[in-house]
């Protein structure tokens, strides 16, 4: 016989998930969005991903090739996914240069820096977007108004967020289906919160991730605000807040698509779940009473930055060590 | 649907290459090797020598104290070695070679086709009887019998659960007992219970079992005999002896020492049961099982009553071969089974499947960084952190290993099949799992001799 023989220790076969097909999967996950925005902002989205995309990717390959060495990693498409979400995260009419240094600080100084992915601390395209917010505010603060309608009408200006925290537009006023379909300035990726949730799902169903860290956030946001919302009035501020705090700024895309990012989120659904809740009450918080109008970005980090901690203290249920039914 | 409370995955069950082909008998080989040790516990010591007779059925080999098991000749004719041989694994192991002449069966065994199903033993005259017959689990774990039988003081046996869940992908063995032989199943289920003194006895099939299912109910419904079937839902390891008994009774076996009969549980295989029909009704011995012999690539997969100590290249020999090109030959199934060097070494007791990869299959996938994605922690049926068990064993910090309960792994692979990465999970924590036990087992013995 011919047959050369296989020896490894079992188990001899292996789920078809692997790396690159879960990033695929979370790209794909993104096109709706990706869609609804170069409609509502025209071609200059696909500019602007594009941009981030290439930029992220070939920084990575650099690195690896010049500083780090072995083999290039930029095939299991974590820098494209890293590309797309920090390009979901600027305004569509942001000059290609920033894009570029936003892709140096993602990708070189947040994940290359300590070892490539797996091993960062922090969101890459968070700290990435976070940077750029605090270095060229202006830029980033400023939208293009949407091409179709707008969340208050006939107001043009601001994001619904810092048009409430300058007291521009009242709550009443806000059309929150206009917010739901897209129809208000804000990044790219962020305004069409039916396309996020569409991407969640199928998320969810591929089992990309687990319903946890969306649900925490999302549902602790909602609870807070409803608690704010009482305590200021009532009324139909009861259900109108809360809408409108999730469909606002980057909640959805925040708690689908950040906040679940495998490397900088807990391990356990009890620890996925704590994390949420922390990211949505922070954000909540610096909503409501901190200087910036949106602290979704900042939650997220904030709470990566506690991961490790949650990892260590909050472990799964361990079988056979529960009361049992006798 | 019941199943289990916590992990587990779903891999496709490559079933149908196997479930419908019916159990065919496997002409008798010329030569059988039979290995001392083929069960959990010490081998057995044996009672030939080279030159001596045997006849089918005959002891050749004696259980060496209480935790080991009987082993018998599976032919009758000349023993002509007694001897190191090289096994499935490559490992030299002690065998005794058979060569046959004929087939000339001891004299007290009942070989007619008639089922018995009246027995007036009581229960230590069953059990012994079993152990005489050296019956062992057949599972895969080949756990003696008789011992998980005598039920330790302190302890009272309310459940016999029979394992008919055959989570394992590809493996059709047990199916096609329940399907072909479940009177003779049920009659040893009702031996069972006598010997442990218990009224309640459930077999746990997996719900892609429909036919097995029917079958079994069919017969207990006209027979009366007093025993239920639990659907289970496909989800792998559903057969895991601790998550089956959790699936079944809602009771959870705590960490190692404790056993299943700590939570008032035994479990036996659905084939065992037929074993124990045989051993003590038929006054048969443990000397031939069904083992299917499947894989994707294979040209007839078949499911084979095959005696004892027949080489494994003879099943695939049946099977029409082995695929083109670089192969993985395993004994057992593709979340447990062993991988084989060897494939002239015998069947054993517990050898339920042979099961055969061939091309990108045969391989391990490619080896990536952890991206922390917390499958494996999700997948893992008994709720521990194999990322963090890895990393713990790399460094080689055994402390940290114990208190993460590093012993209640099973080792059903979940883990390491579920992980994007491709990371040998289940190997490191085979390693960190097998040096925390040695420590335990050494500061347990130095306690020992300190009083």
């Amino acid at each position: 016989m011919a047959n050369k023989f296989f020896v490894a220790a079992s188990p001899h076969v292996h789920s078809p998930q692997s790396t690159q097909s879960l990033m695929r999967d979370v790209l794909l996950a993104l096109l709706p969005a990706l869609a609804v925005s170069t409609v509502v902002y025209g071609i200059d989205v696909l500019r602007v991903t594009a941009i981030a995309v290439v930029s992220c990717v070939l920084i990575e390959y650099l690195i690896q090739r010049f500083l780090i060495g072995g083999a290039s990693t930029i095939q299991n498409l974590s820098a494209v996914l890293t590309g797309v979400l920090l390009a979901f995260n600027l305004p569509s009419d942001i000059p290609w240069w920033i894009i570029v240094i936003g892709s140096v600080v993602a990708i070189g100084v947040a994940k290359m820096t300590f070892g490539g992915l797996g091993h960062n601390p922090f969101n890459p395209a968070l700290v990435g977007r976070v940077f750029l917010l605090i270095a060229y505010p202006v830029q980033m603060t400023s939208f293009p108004q949407p091409s179709m309608g707008n969340y208050v009408d006939a107001f043009a200006g601001a994001t619904p967020l810092a048009a409430l925290k300058a007291r521009a537009v009242e709550l009443g006023d806000v059309n929150l289906l206009h917010m739901f379909t897209g129809a208000m300035p804000g990044s790219m990726g962020e305004i069409a919160a039916l396309a996020l949730l569409a991407g969640g799902i199928y998320m969810l169903w591929r089992r990309v991730i687990t319903w946890h860290i969306p649900v925490a956030v999302l549902g602790s946001m909602a609870v807070f605000a409803f608690i704010v919302a009482a305590f200021t009035g009532g009324g139909e501020l009861l259900y109108a807040m809360p809408a409108f705090h999730l469909l606002a700024g980057g909640a959805m895309l925040g708690a689908i698509f950040m906040a679940t990012d495998y490397v900088t989120s807990p391990m356990t659904p009890k620890g996925m779940i704590i994390y949420g809740v922390g990211i949505g009450v922070i954000t909540m918080i610096i909503r409501l009473w901190g200087a910036y109008p949106e602290g979704m970005s900042f939650a997220i980090l904030l709470m990566n930055s506690v991961t490790p901690l949650i990892n260590k203290y909050v472990k799964p249920r361990r079988f056979g060590l529960t009361s049992n039914k006798k | 649907m019941k199943t289990f409370p916590i992990g587990g995955v779903h891999p496709s069950d490559n079933k149908k290459w196997s479930n419908t082909k019916a159990i065919e008998v496997l002409e008798l080989p010329d030569v059988v090797n039979i290995p001392l040790g083929q069960h959990i516990g010490a081998p057995a010591t044996a009672k030939v020598a080279k030159g001596d007779k045997v006849l089918t059925g005959q002891l050749i080999a004696e259980a060496t104290g209480f935790m080991s098991a009987n082993i018998h000749s599976p032919i009758s004719g000349t023993v002509t070695a007694v001897d190191m041989q090289v096994n499935g694994q490559g490992l030299r192991q002690m065998m005794i070679t058979i060569k046959r002449e004929g087939d000339e069966w001891m004299p007290e065994i009942d070989r007619s086709a008639e089922i018995k199903r009246e027995c007036d033993l009581d229960s230590a005259a069953i059990i012994a009887k079993i152990k005489d017959a050296g019956i062992v689990g057949m599972g895969g774990a080949t756990f003696p019998t008789h011992v998980k039988l005598s039920i330790p003081n302190g302890c009272k046996a309310e459940y016999l659960i029979i394992n008919g869940v055959e989570c394992e992908p590809y493996l059709t063995s047990d199916h096609r007992t329940m399907l072909e032989r479940g009177k003779e199943l049920l009659v040893g289920v009702e031996i069972l219970k006598k010997a442990l003194g218990v009224e309640k006895a459930v077999i746990g099939v997996e719900n892609n079992k429909p036919d097995a299912i029917a079958n079994l109910n069919k017969i207990i419904k006209e027979e009366k005999f007093v025993v239920s079937v639990a659907p289970l839902k496909v989800q792998y390891p559903q057969g895991g002896e601790k998550q089956l008994i959790a699936a079944i009774t809602g009771r959870e076996v705590p960490p190692p020492p404790a056993l299943p009969i700590h939570v008032g549980a035994v479990v036996c295989n659905a084939s065992t049961a037929v074993a124990v029909y045989e051993a003590v009704q038929k006054n048969k011995p443990l000397i031939e099982r069904v083992v299917t012999i499947t894989g994707k690539e294979l040209k007839e997969p078949r499911n084979l009553l095959t005696r004892m100590g027949t080489p494994i290249s003879k099943l695939i020999e049946m099977a029409g071969g082995l695929p083109e090109g670089d192969v993985k030959v395993v004994n057992g199934g593709p979340m447990m089974g062993r991988p084989m060097v060897n494939i002239d070494s015998p069947v054993t007791k517990g050898c339920s499947g042979v099961t055969i990869y061939s091309g990108k299959e045969a391989q391990r996938v490619n080896v990536e960084s952890c991206i922390k994605c917390a499958k494996c922690v999700s997948a893992c049926p008994m709720g521990l952190e194999p990322y963090l068990i890895i990393r713990l064993t790399q460094k080689h910090m055994w402390e940290e290993l114990e208190a993460e309960y590093i012993t209640n792994c099973i080792e059903c692979g979940c883990c390491q099949y579920s992980c994007p990465a491709g990371l040998s999970l289940l190997d490191y924590v085979r390693l960190g799992k097998q040096t925390v036990m040695g420590i335990i087992r050494a500061r347990a013995a130095a306690d020992a001799a300190k009083k």
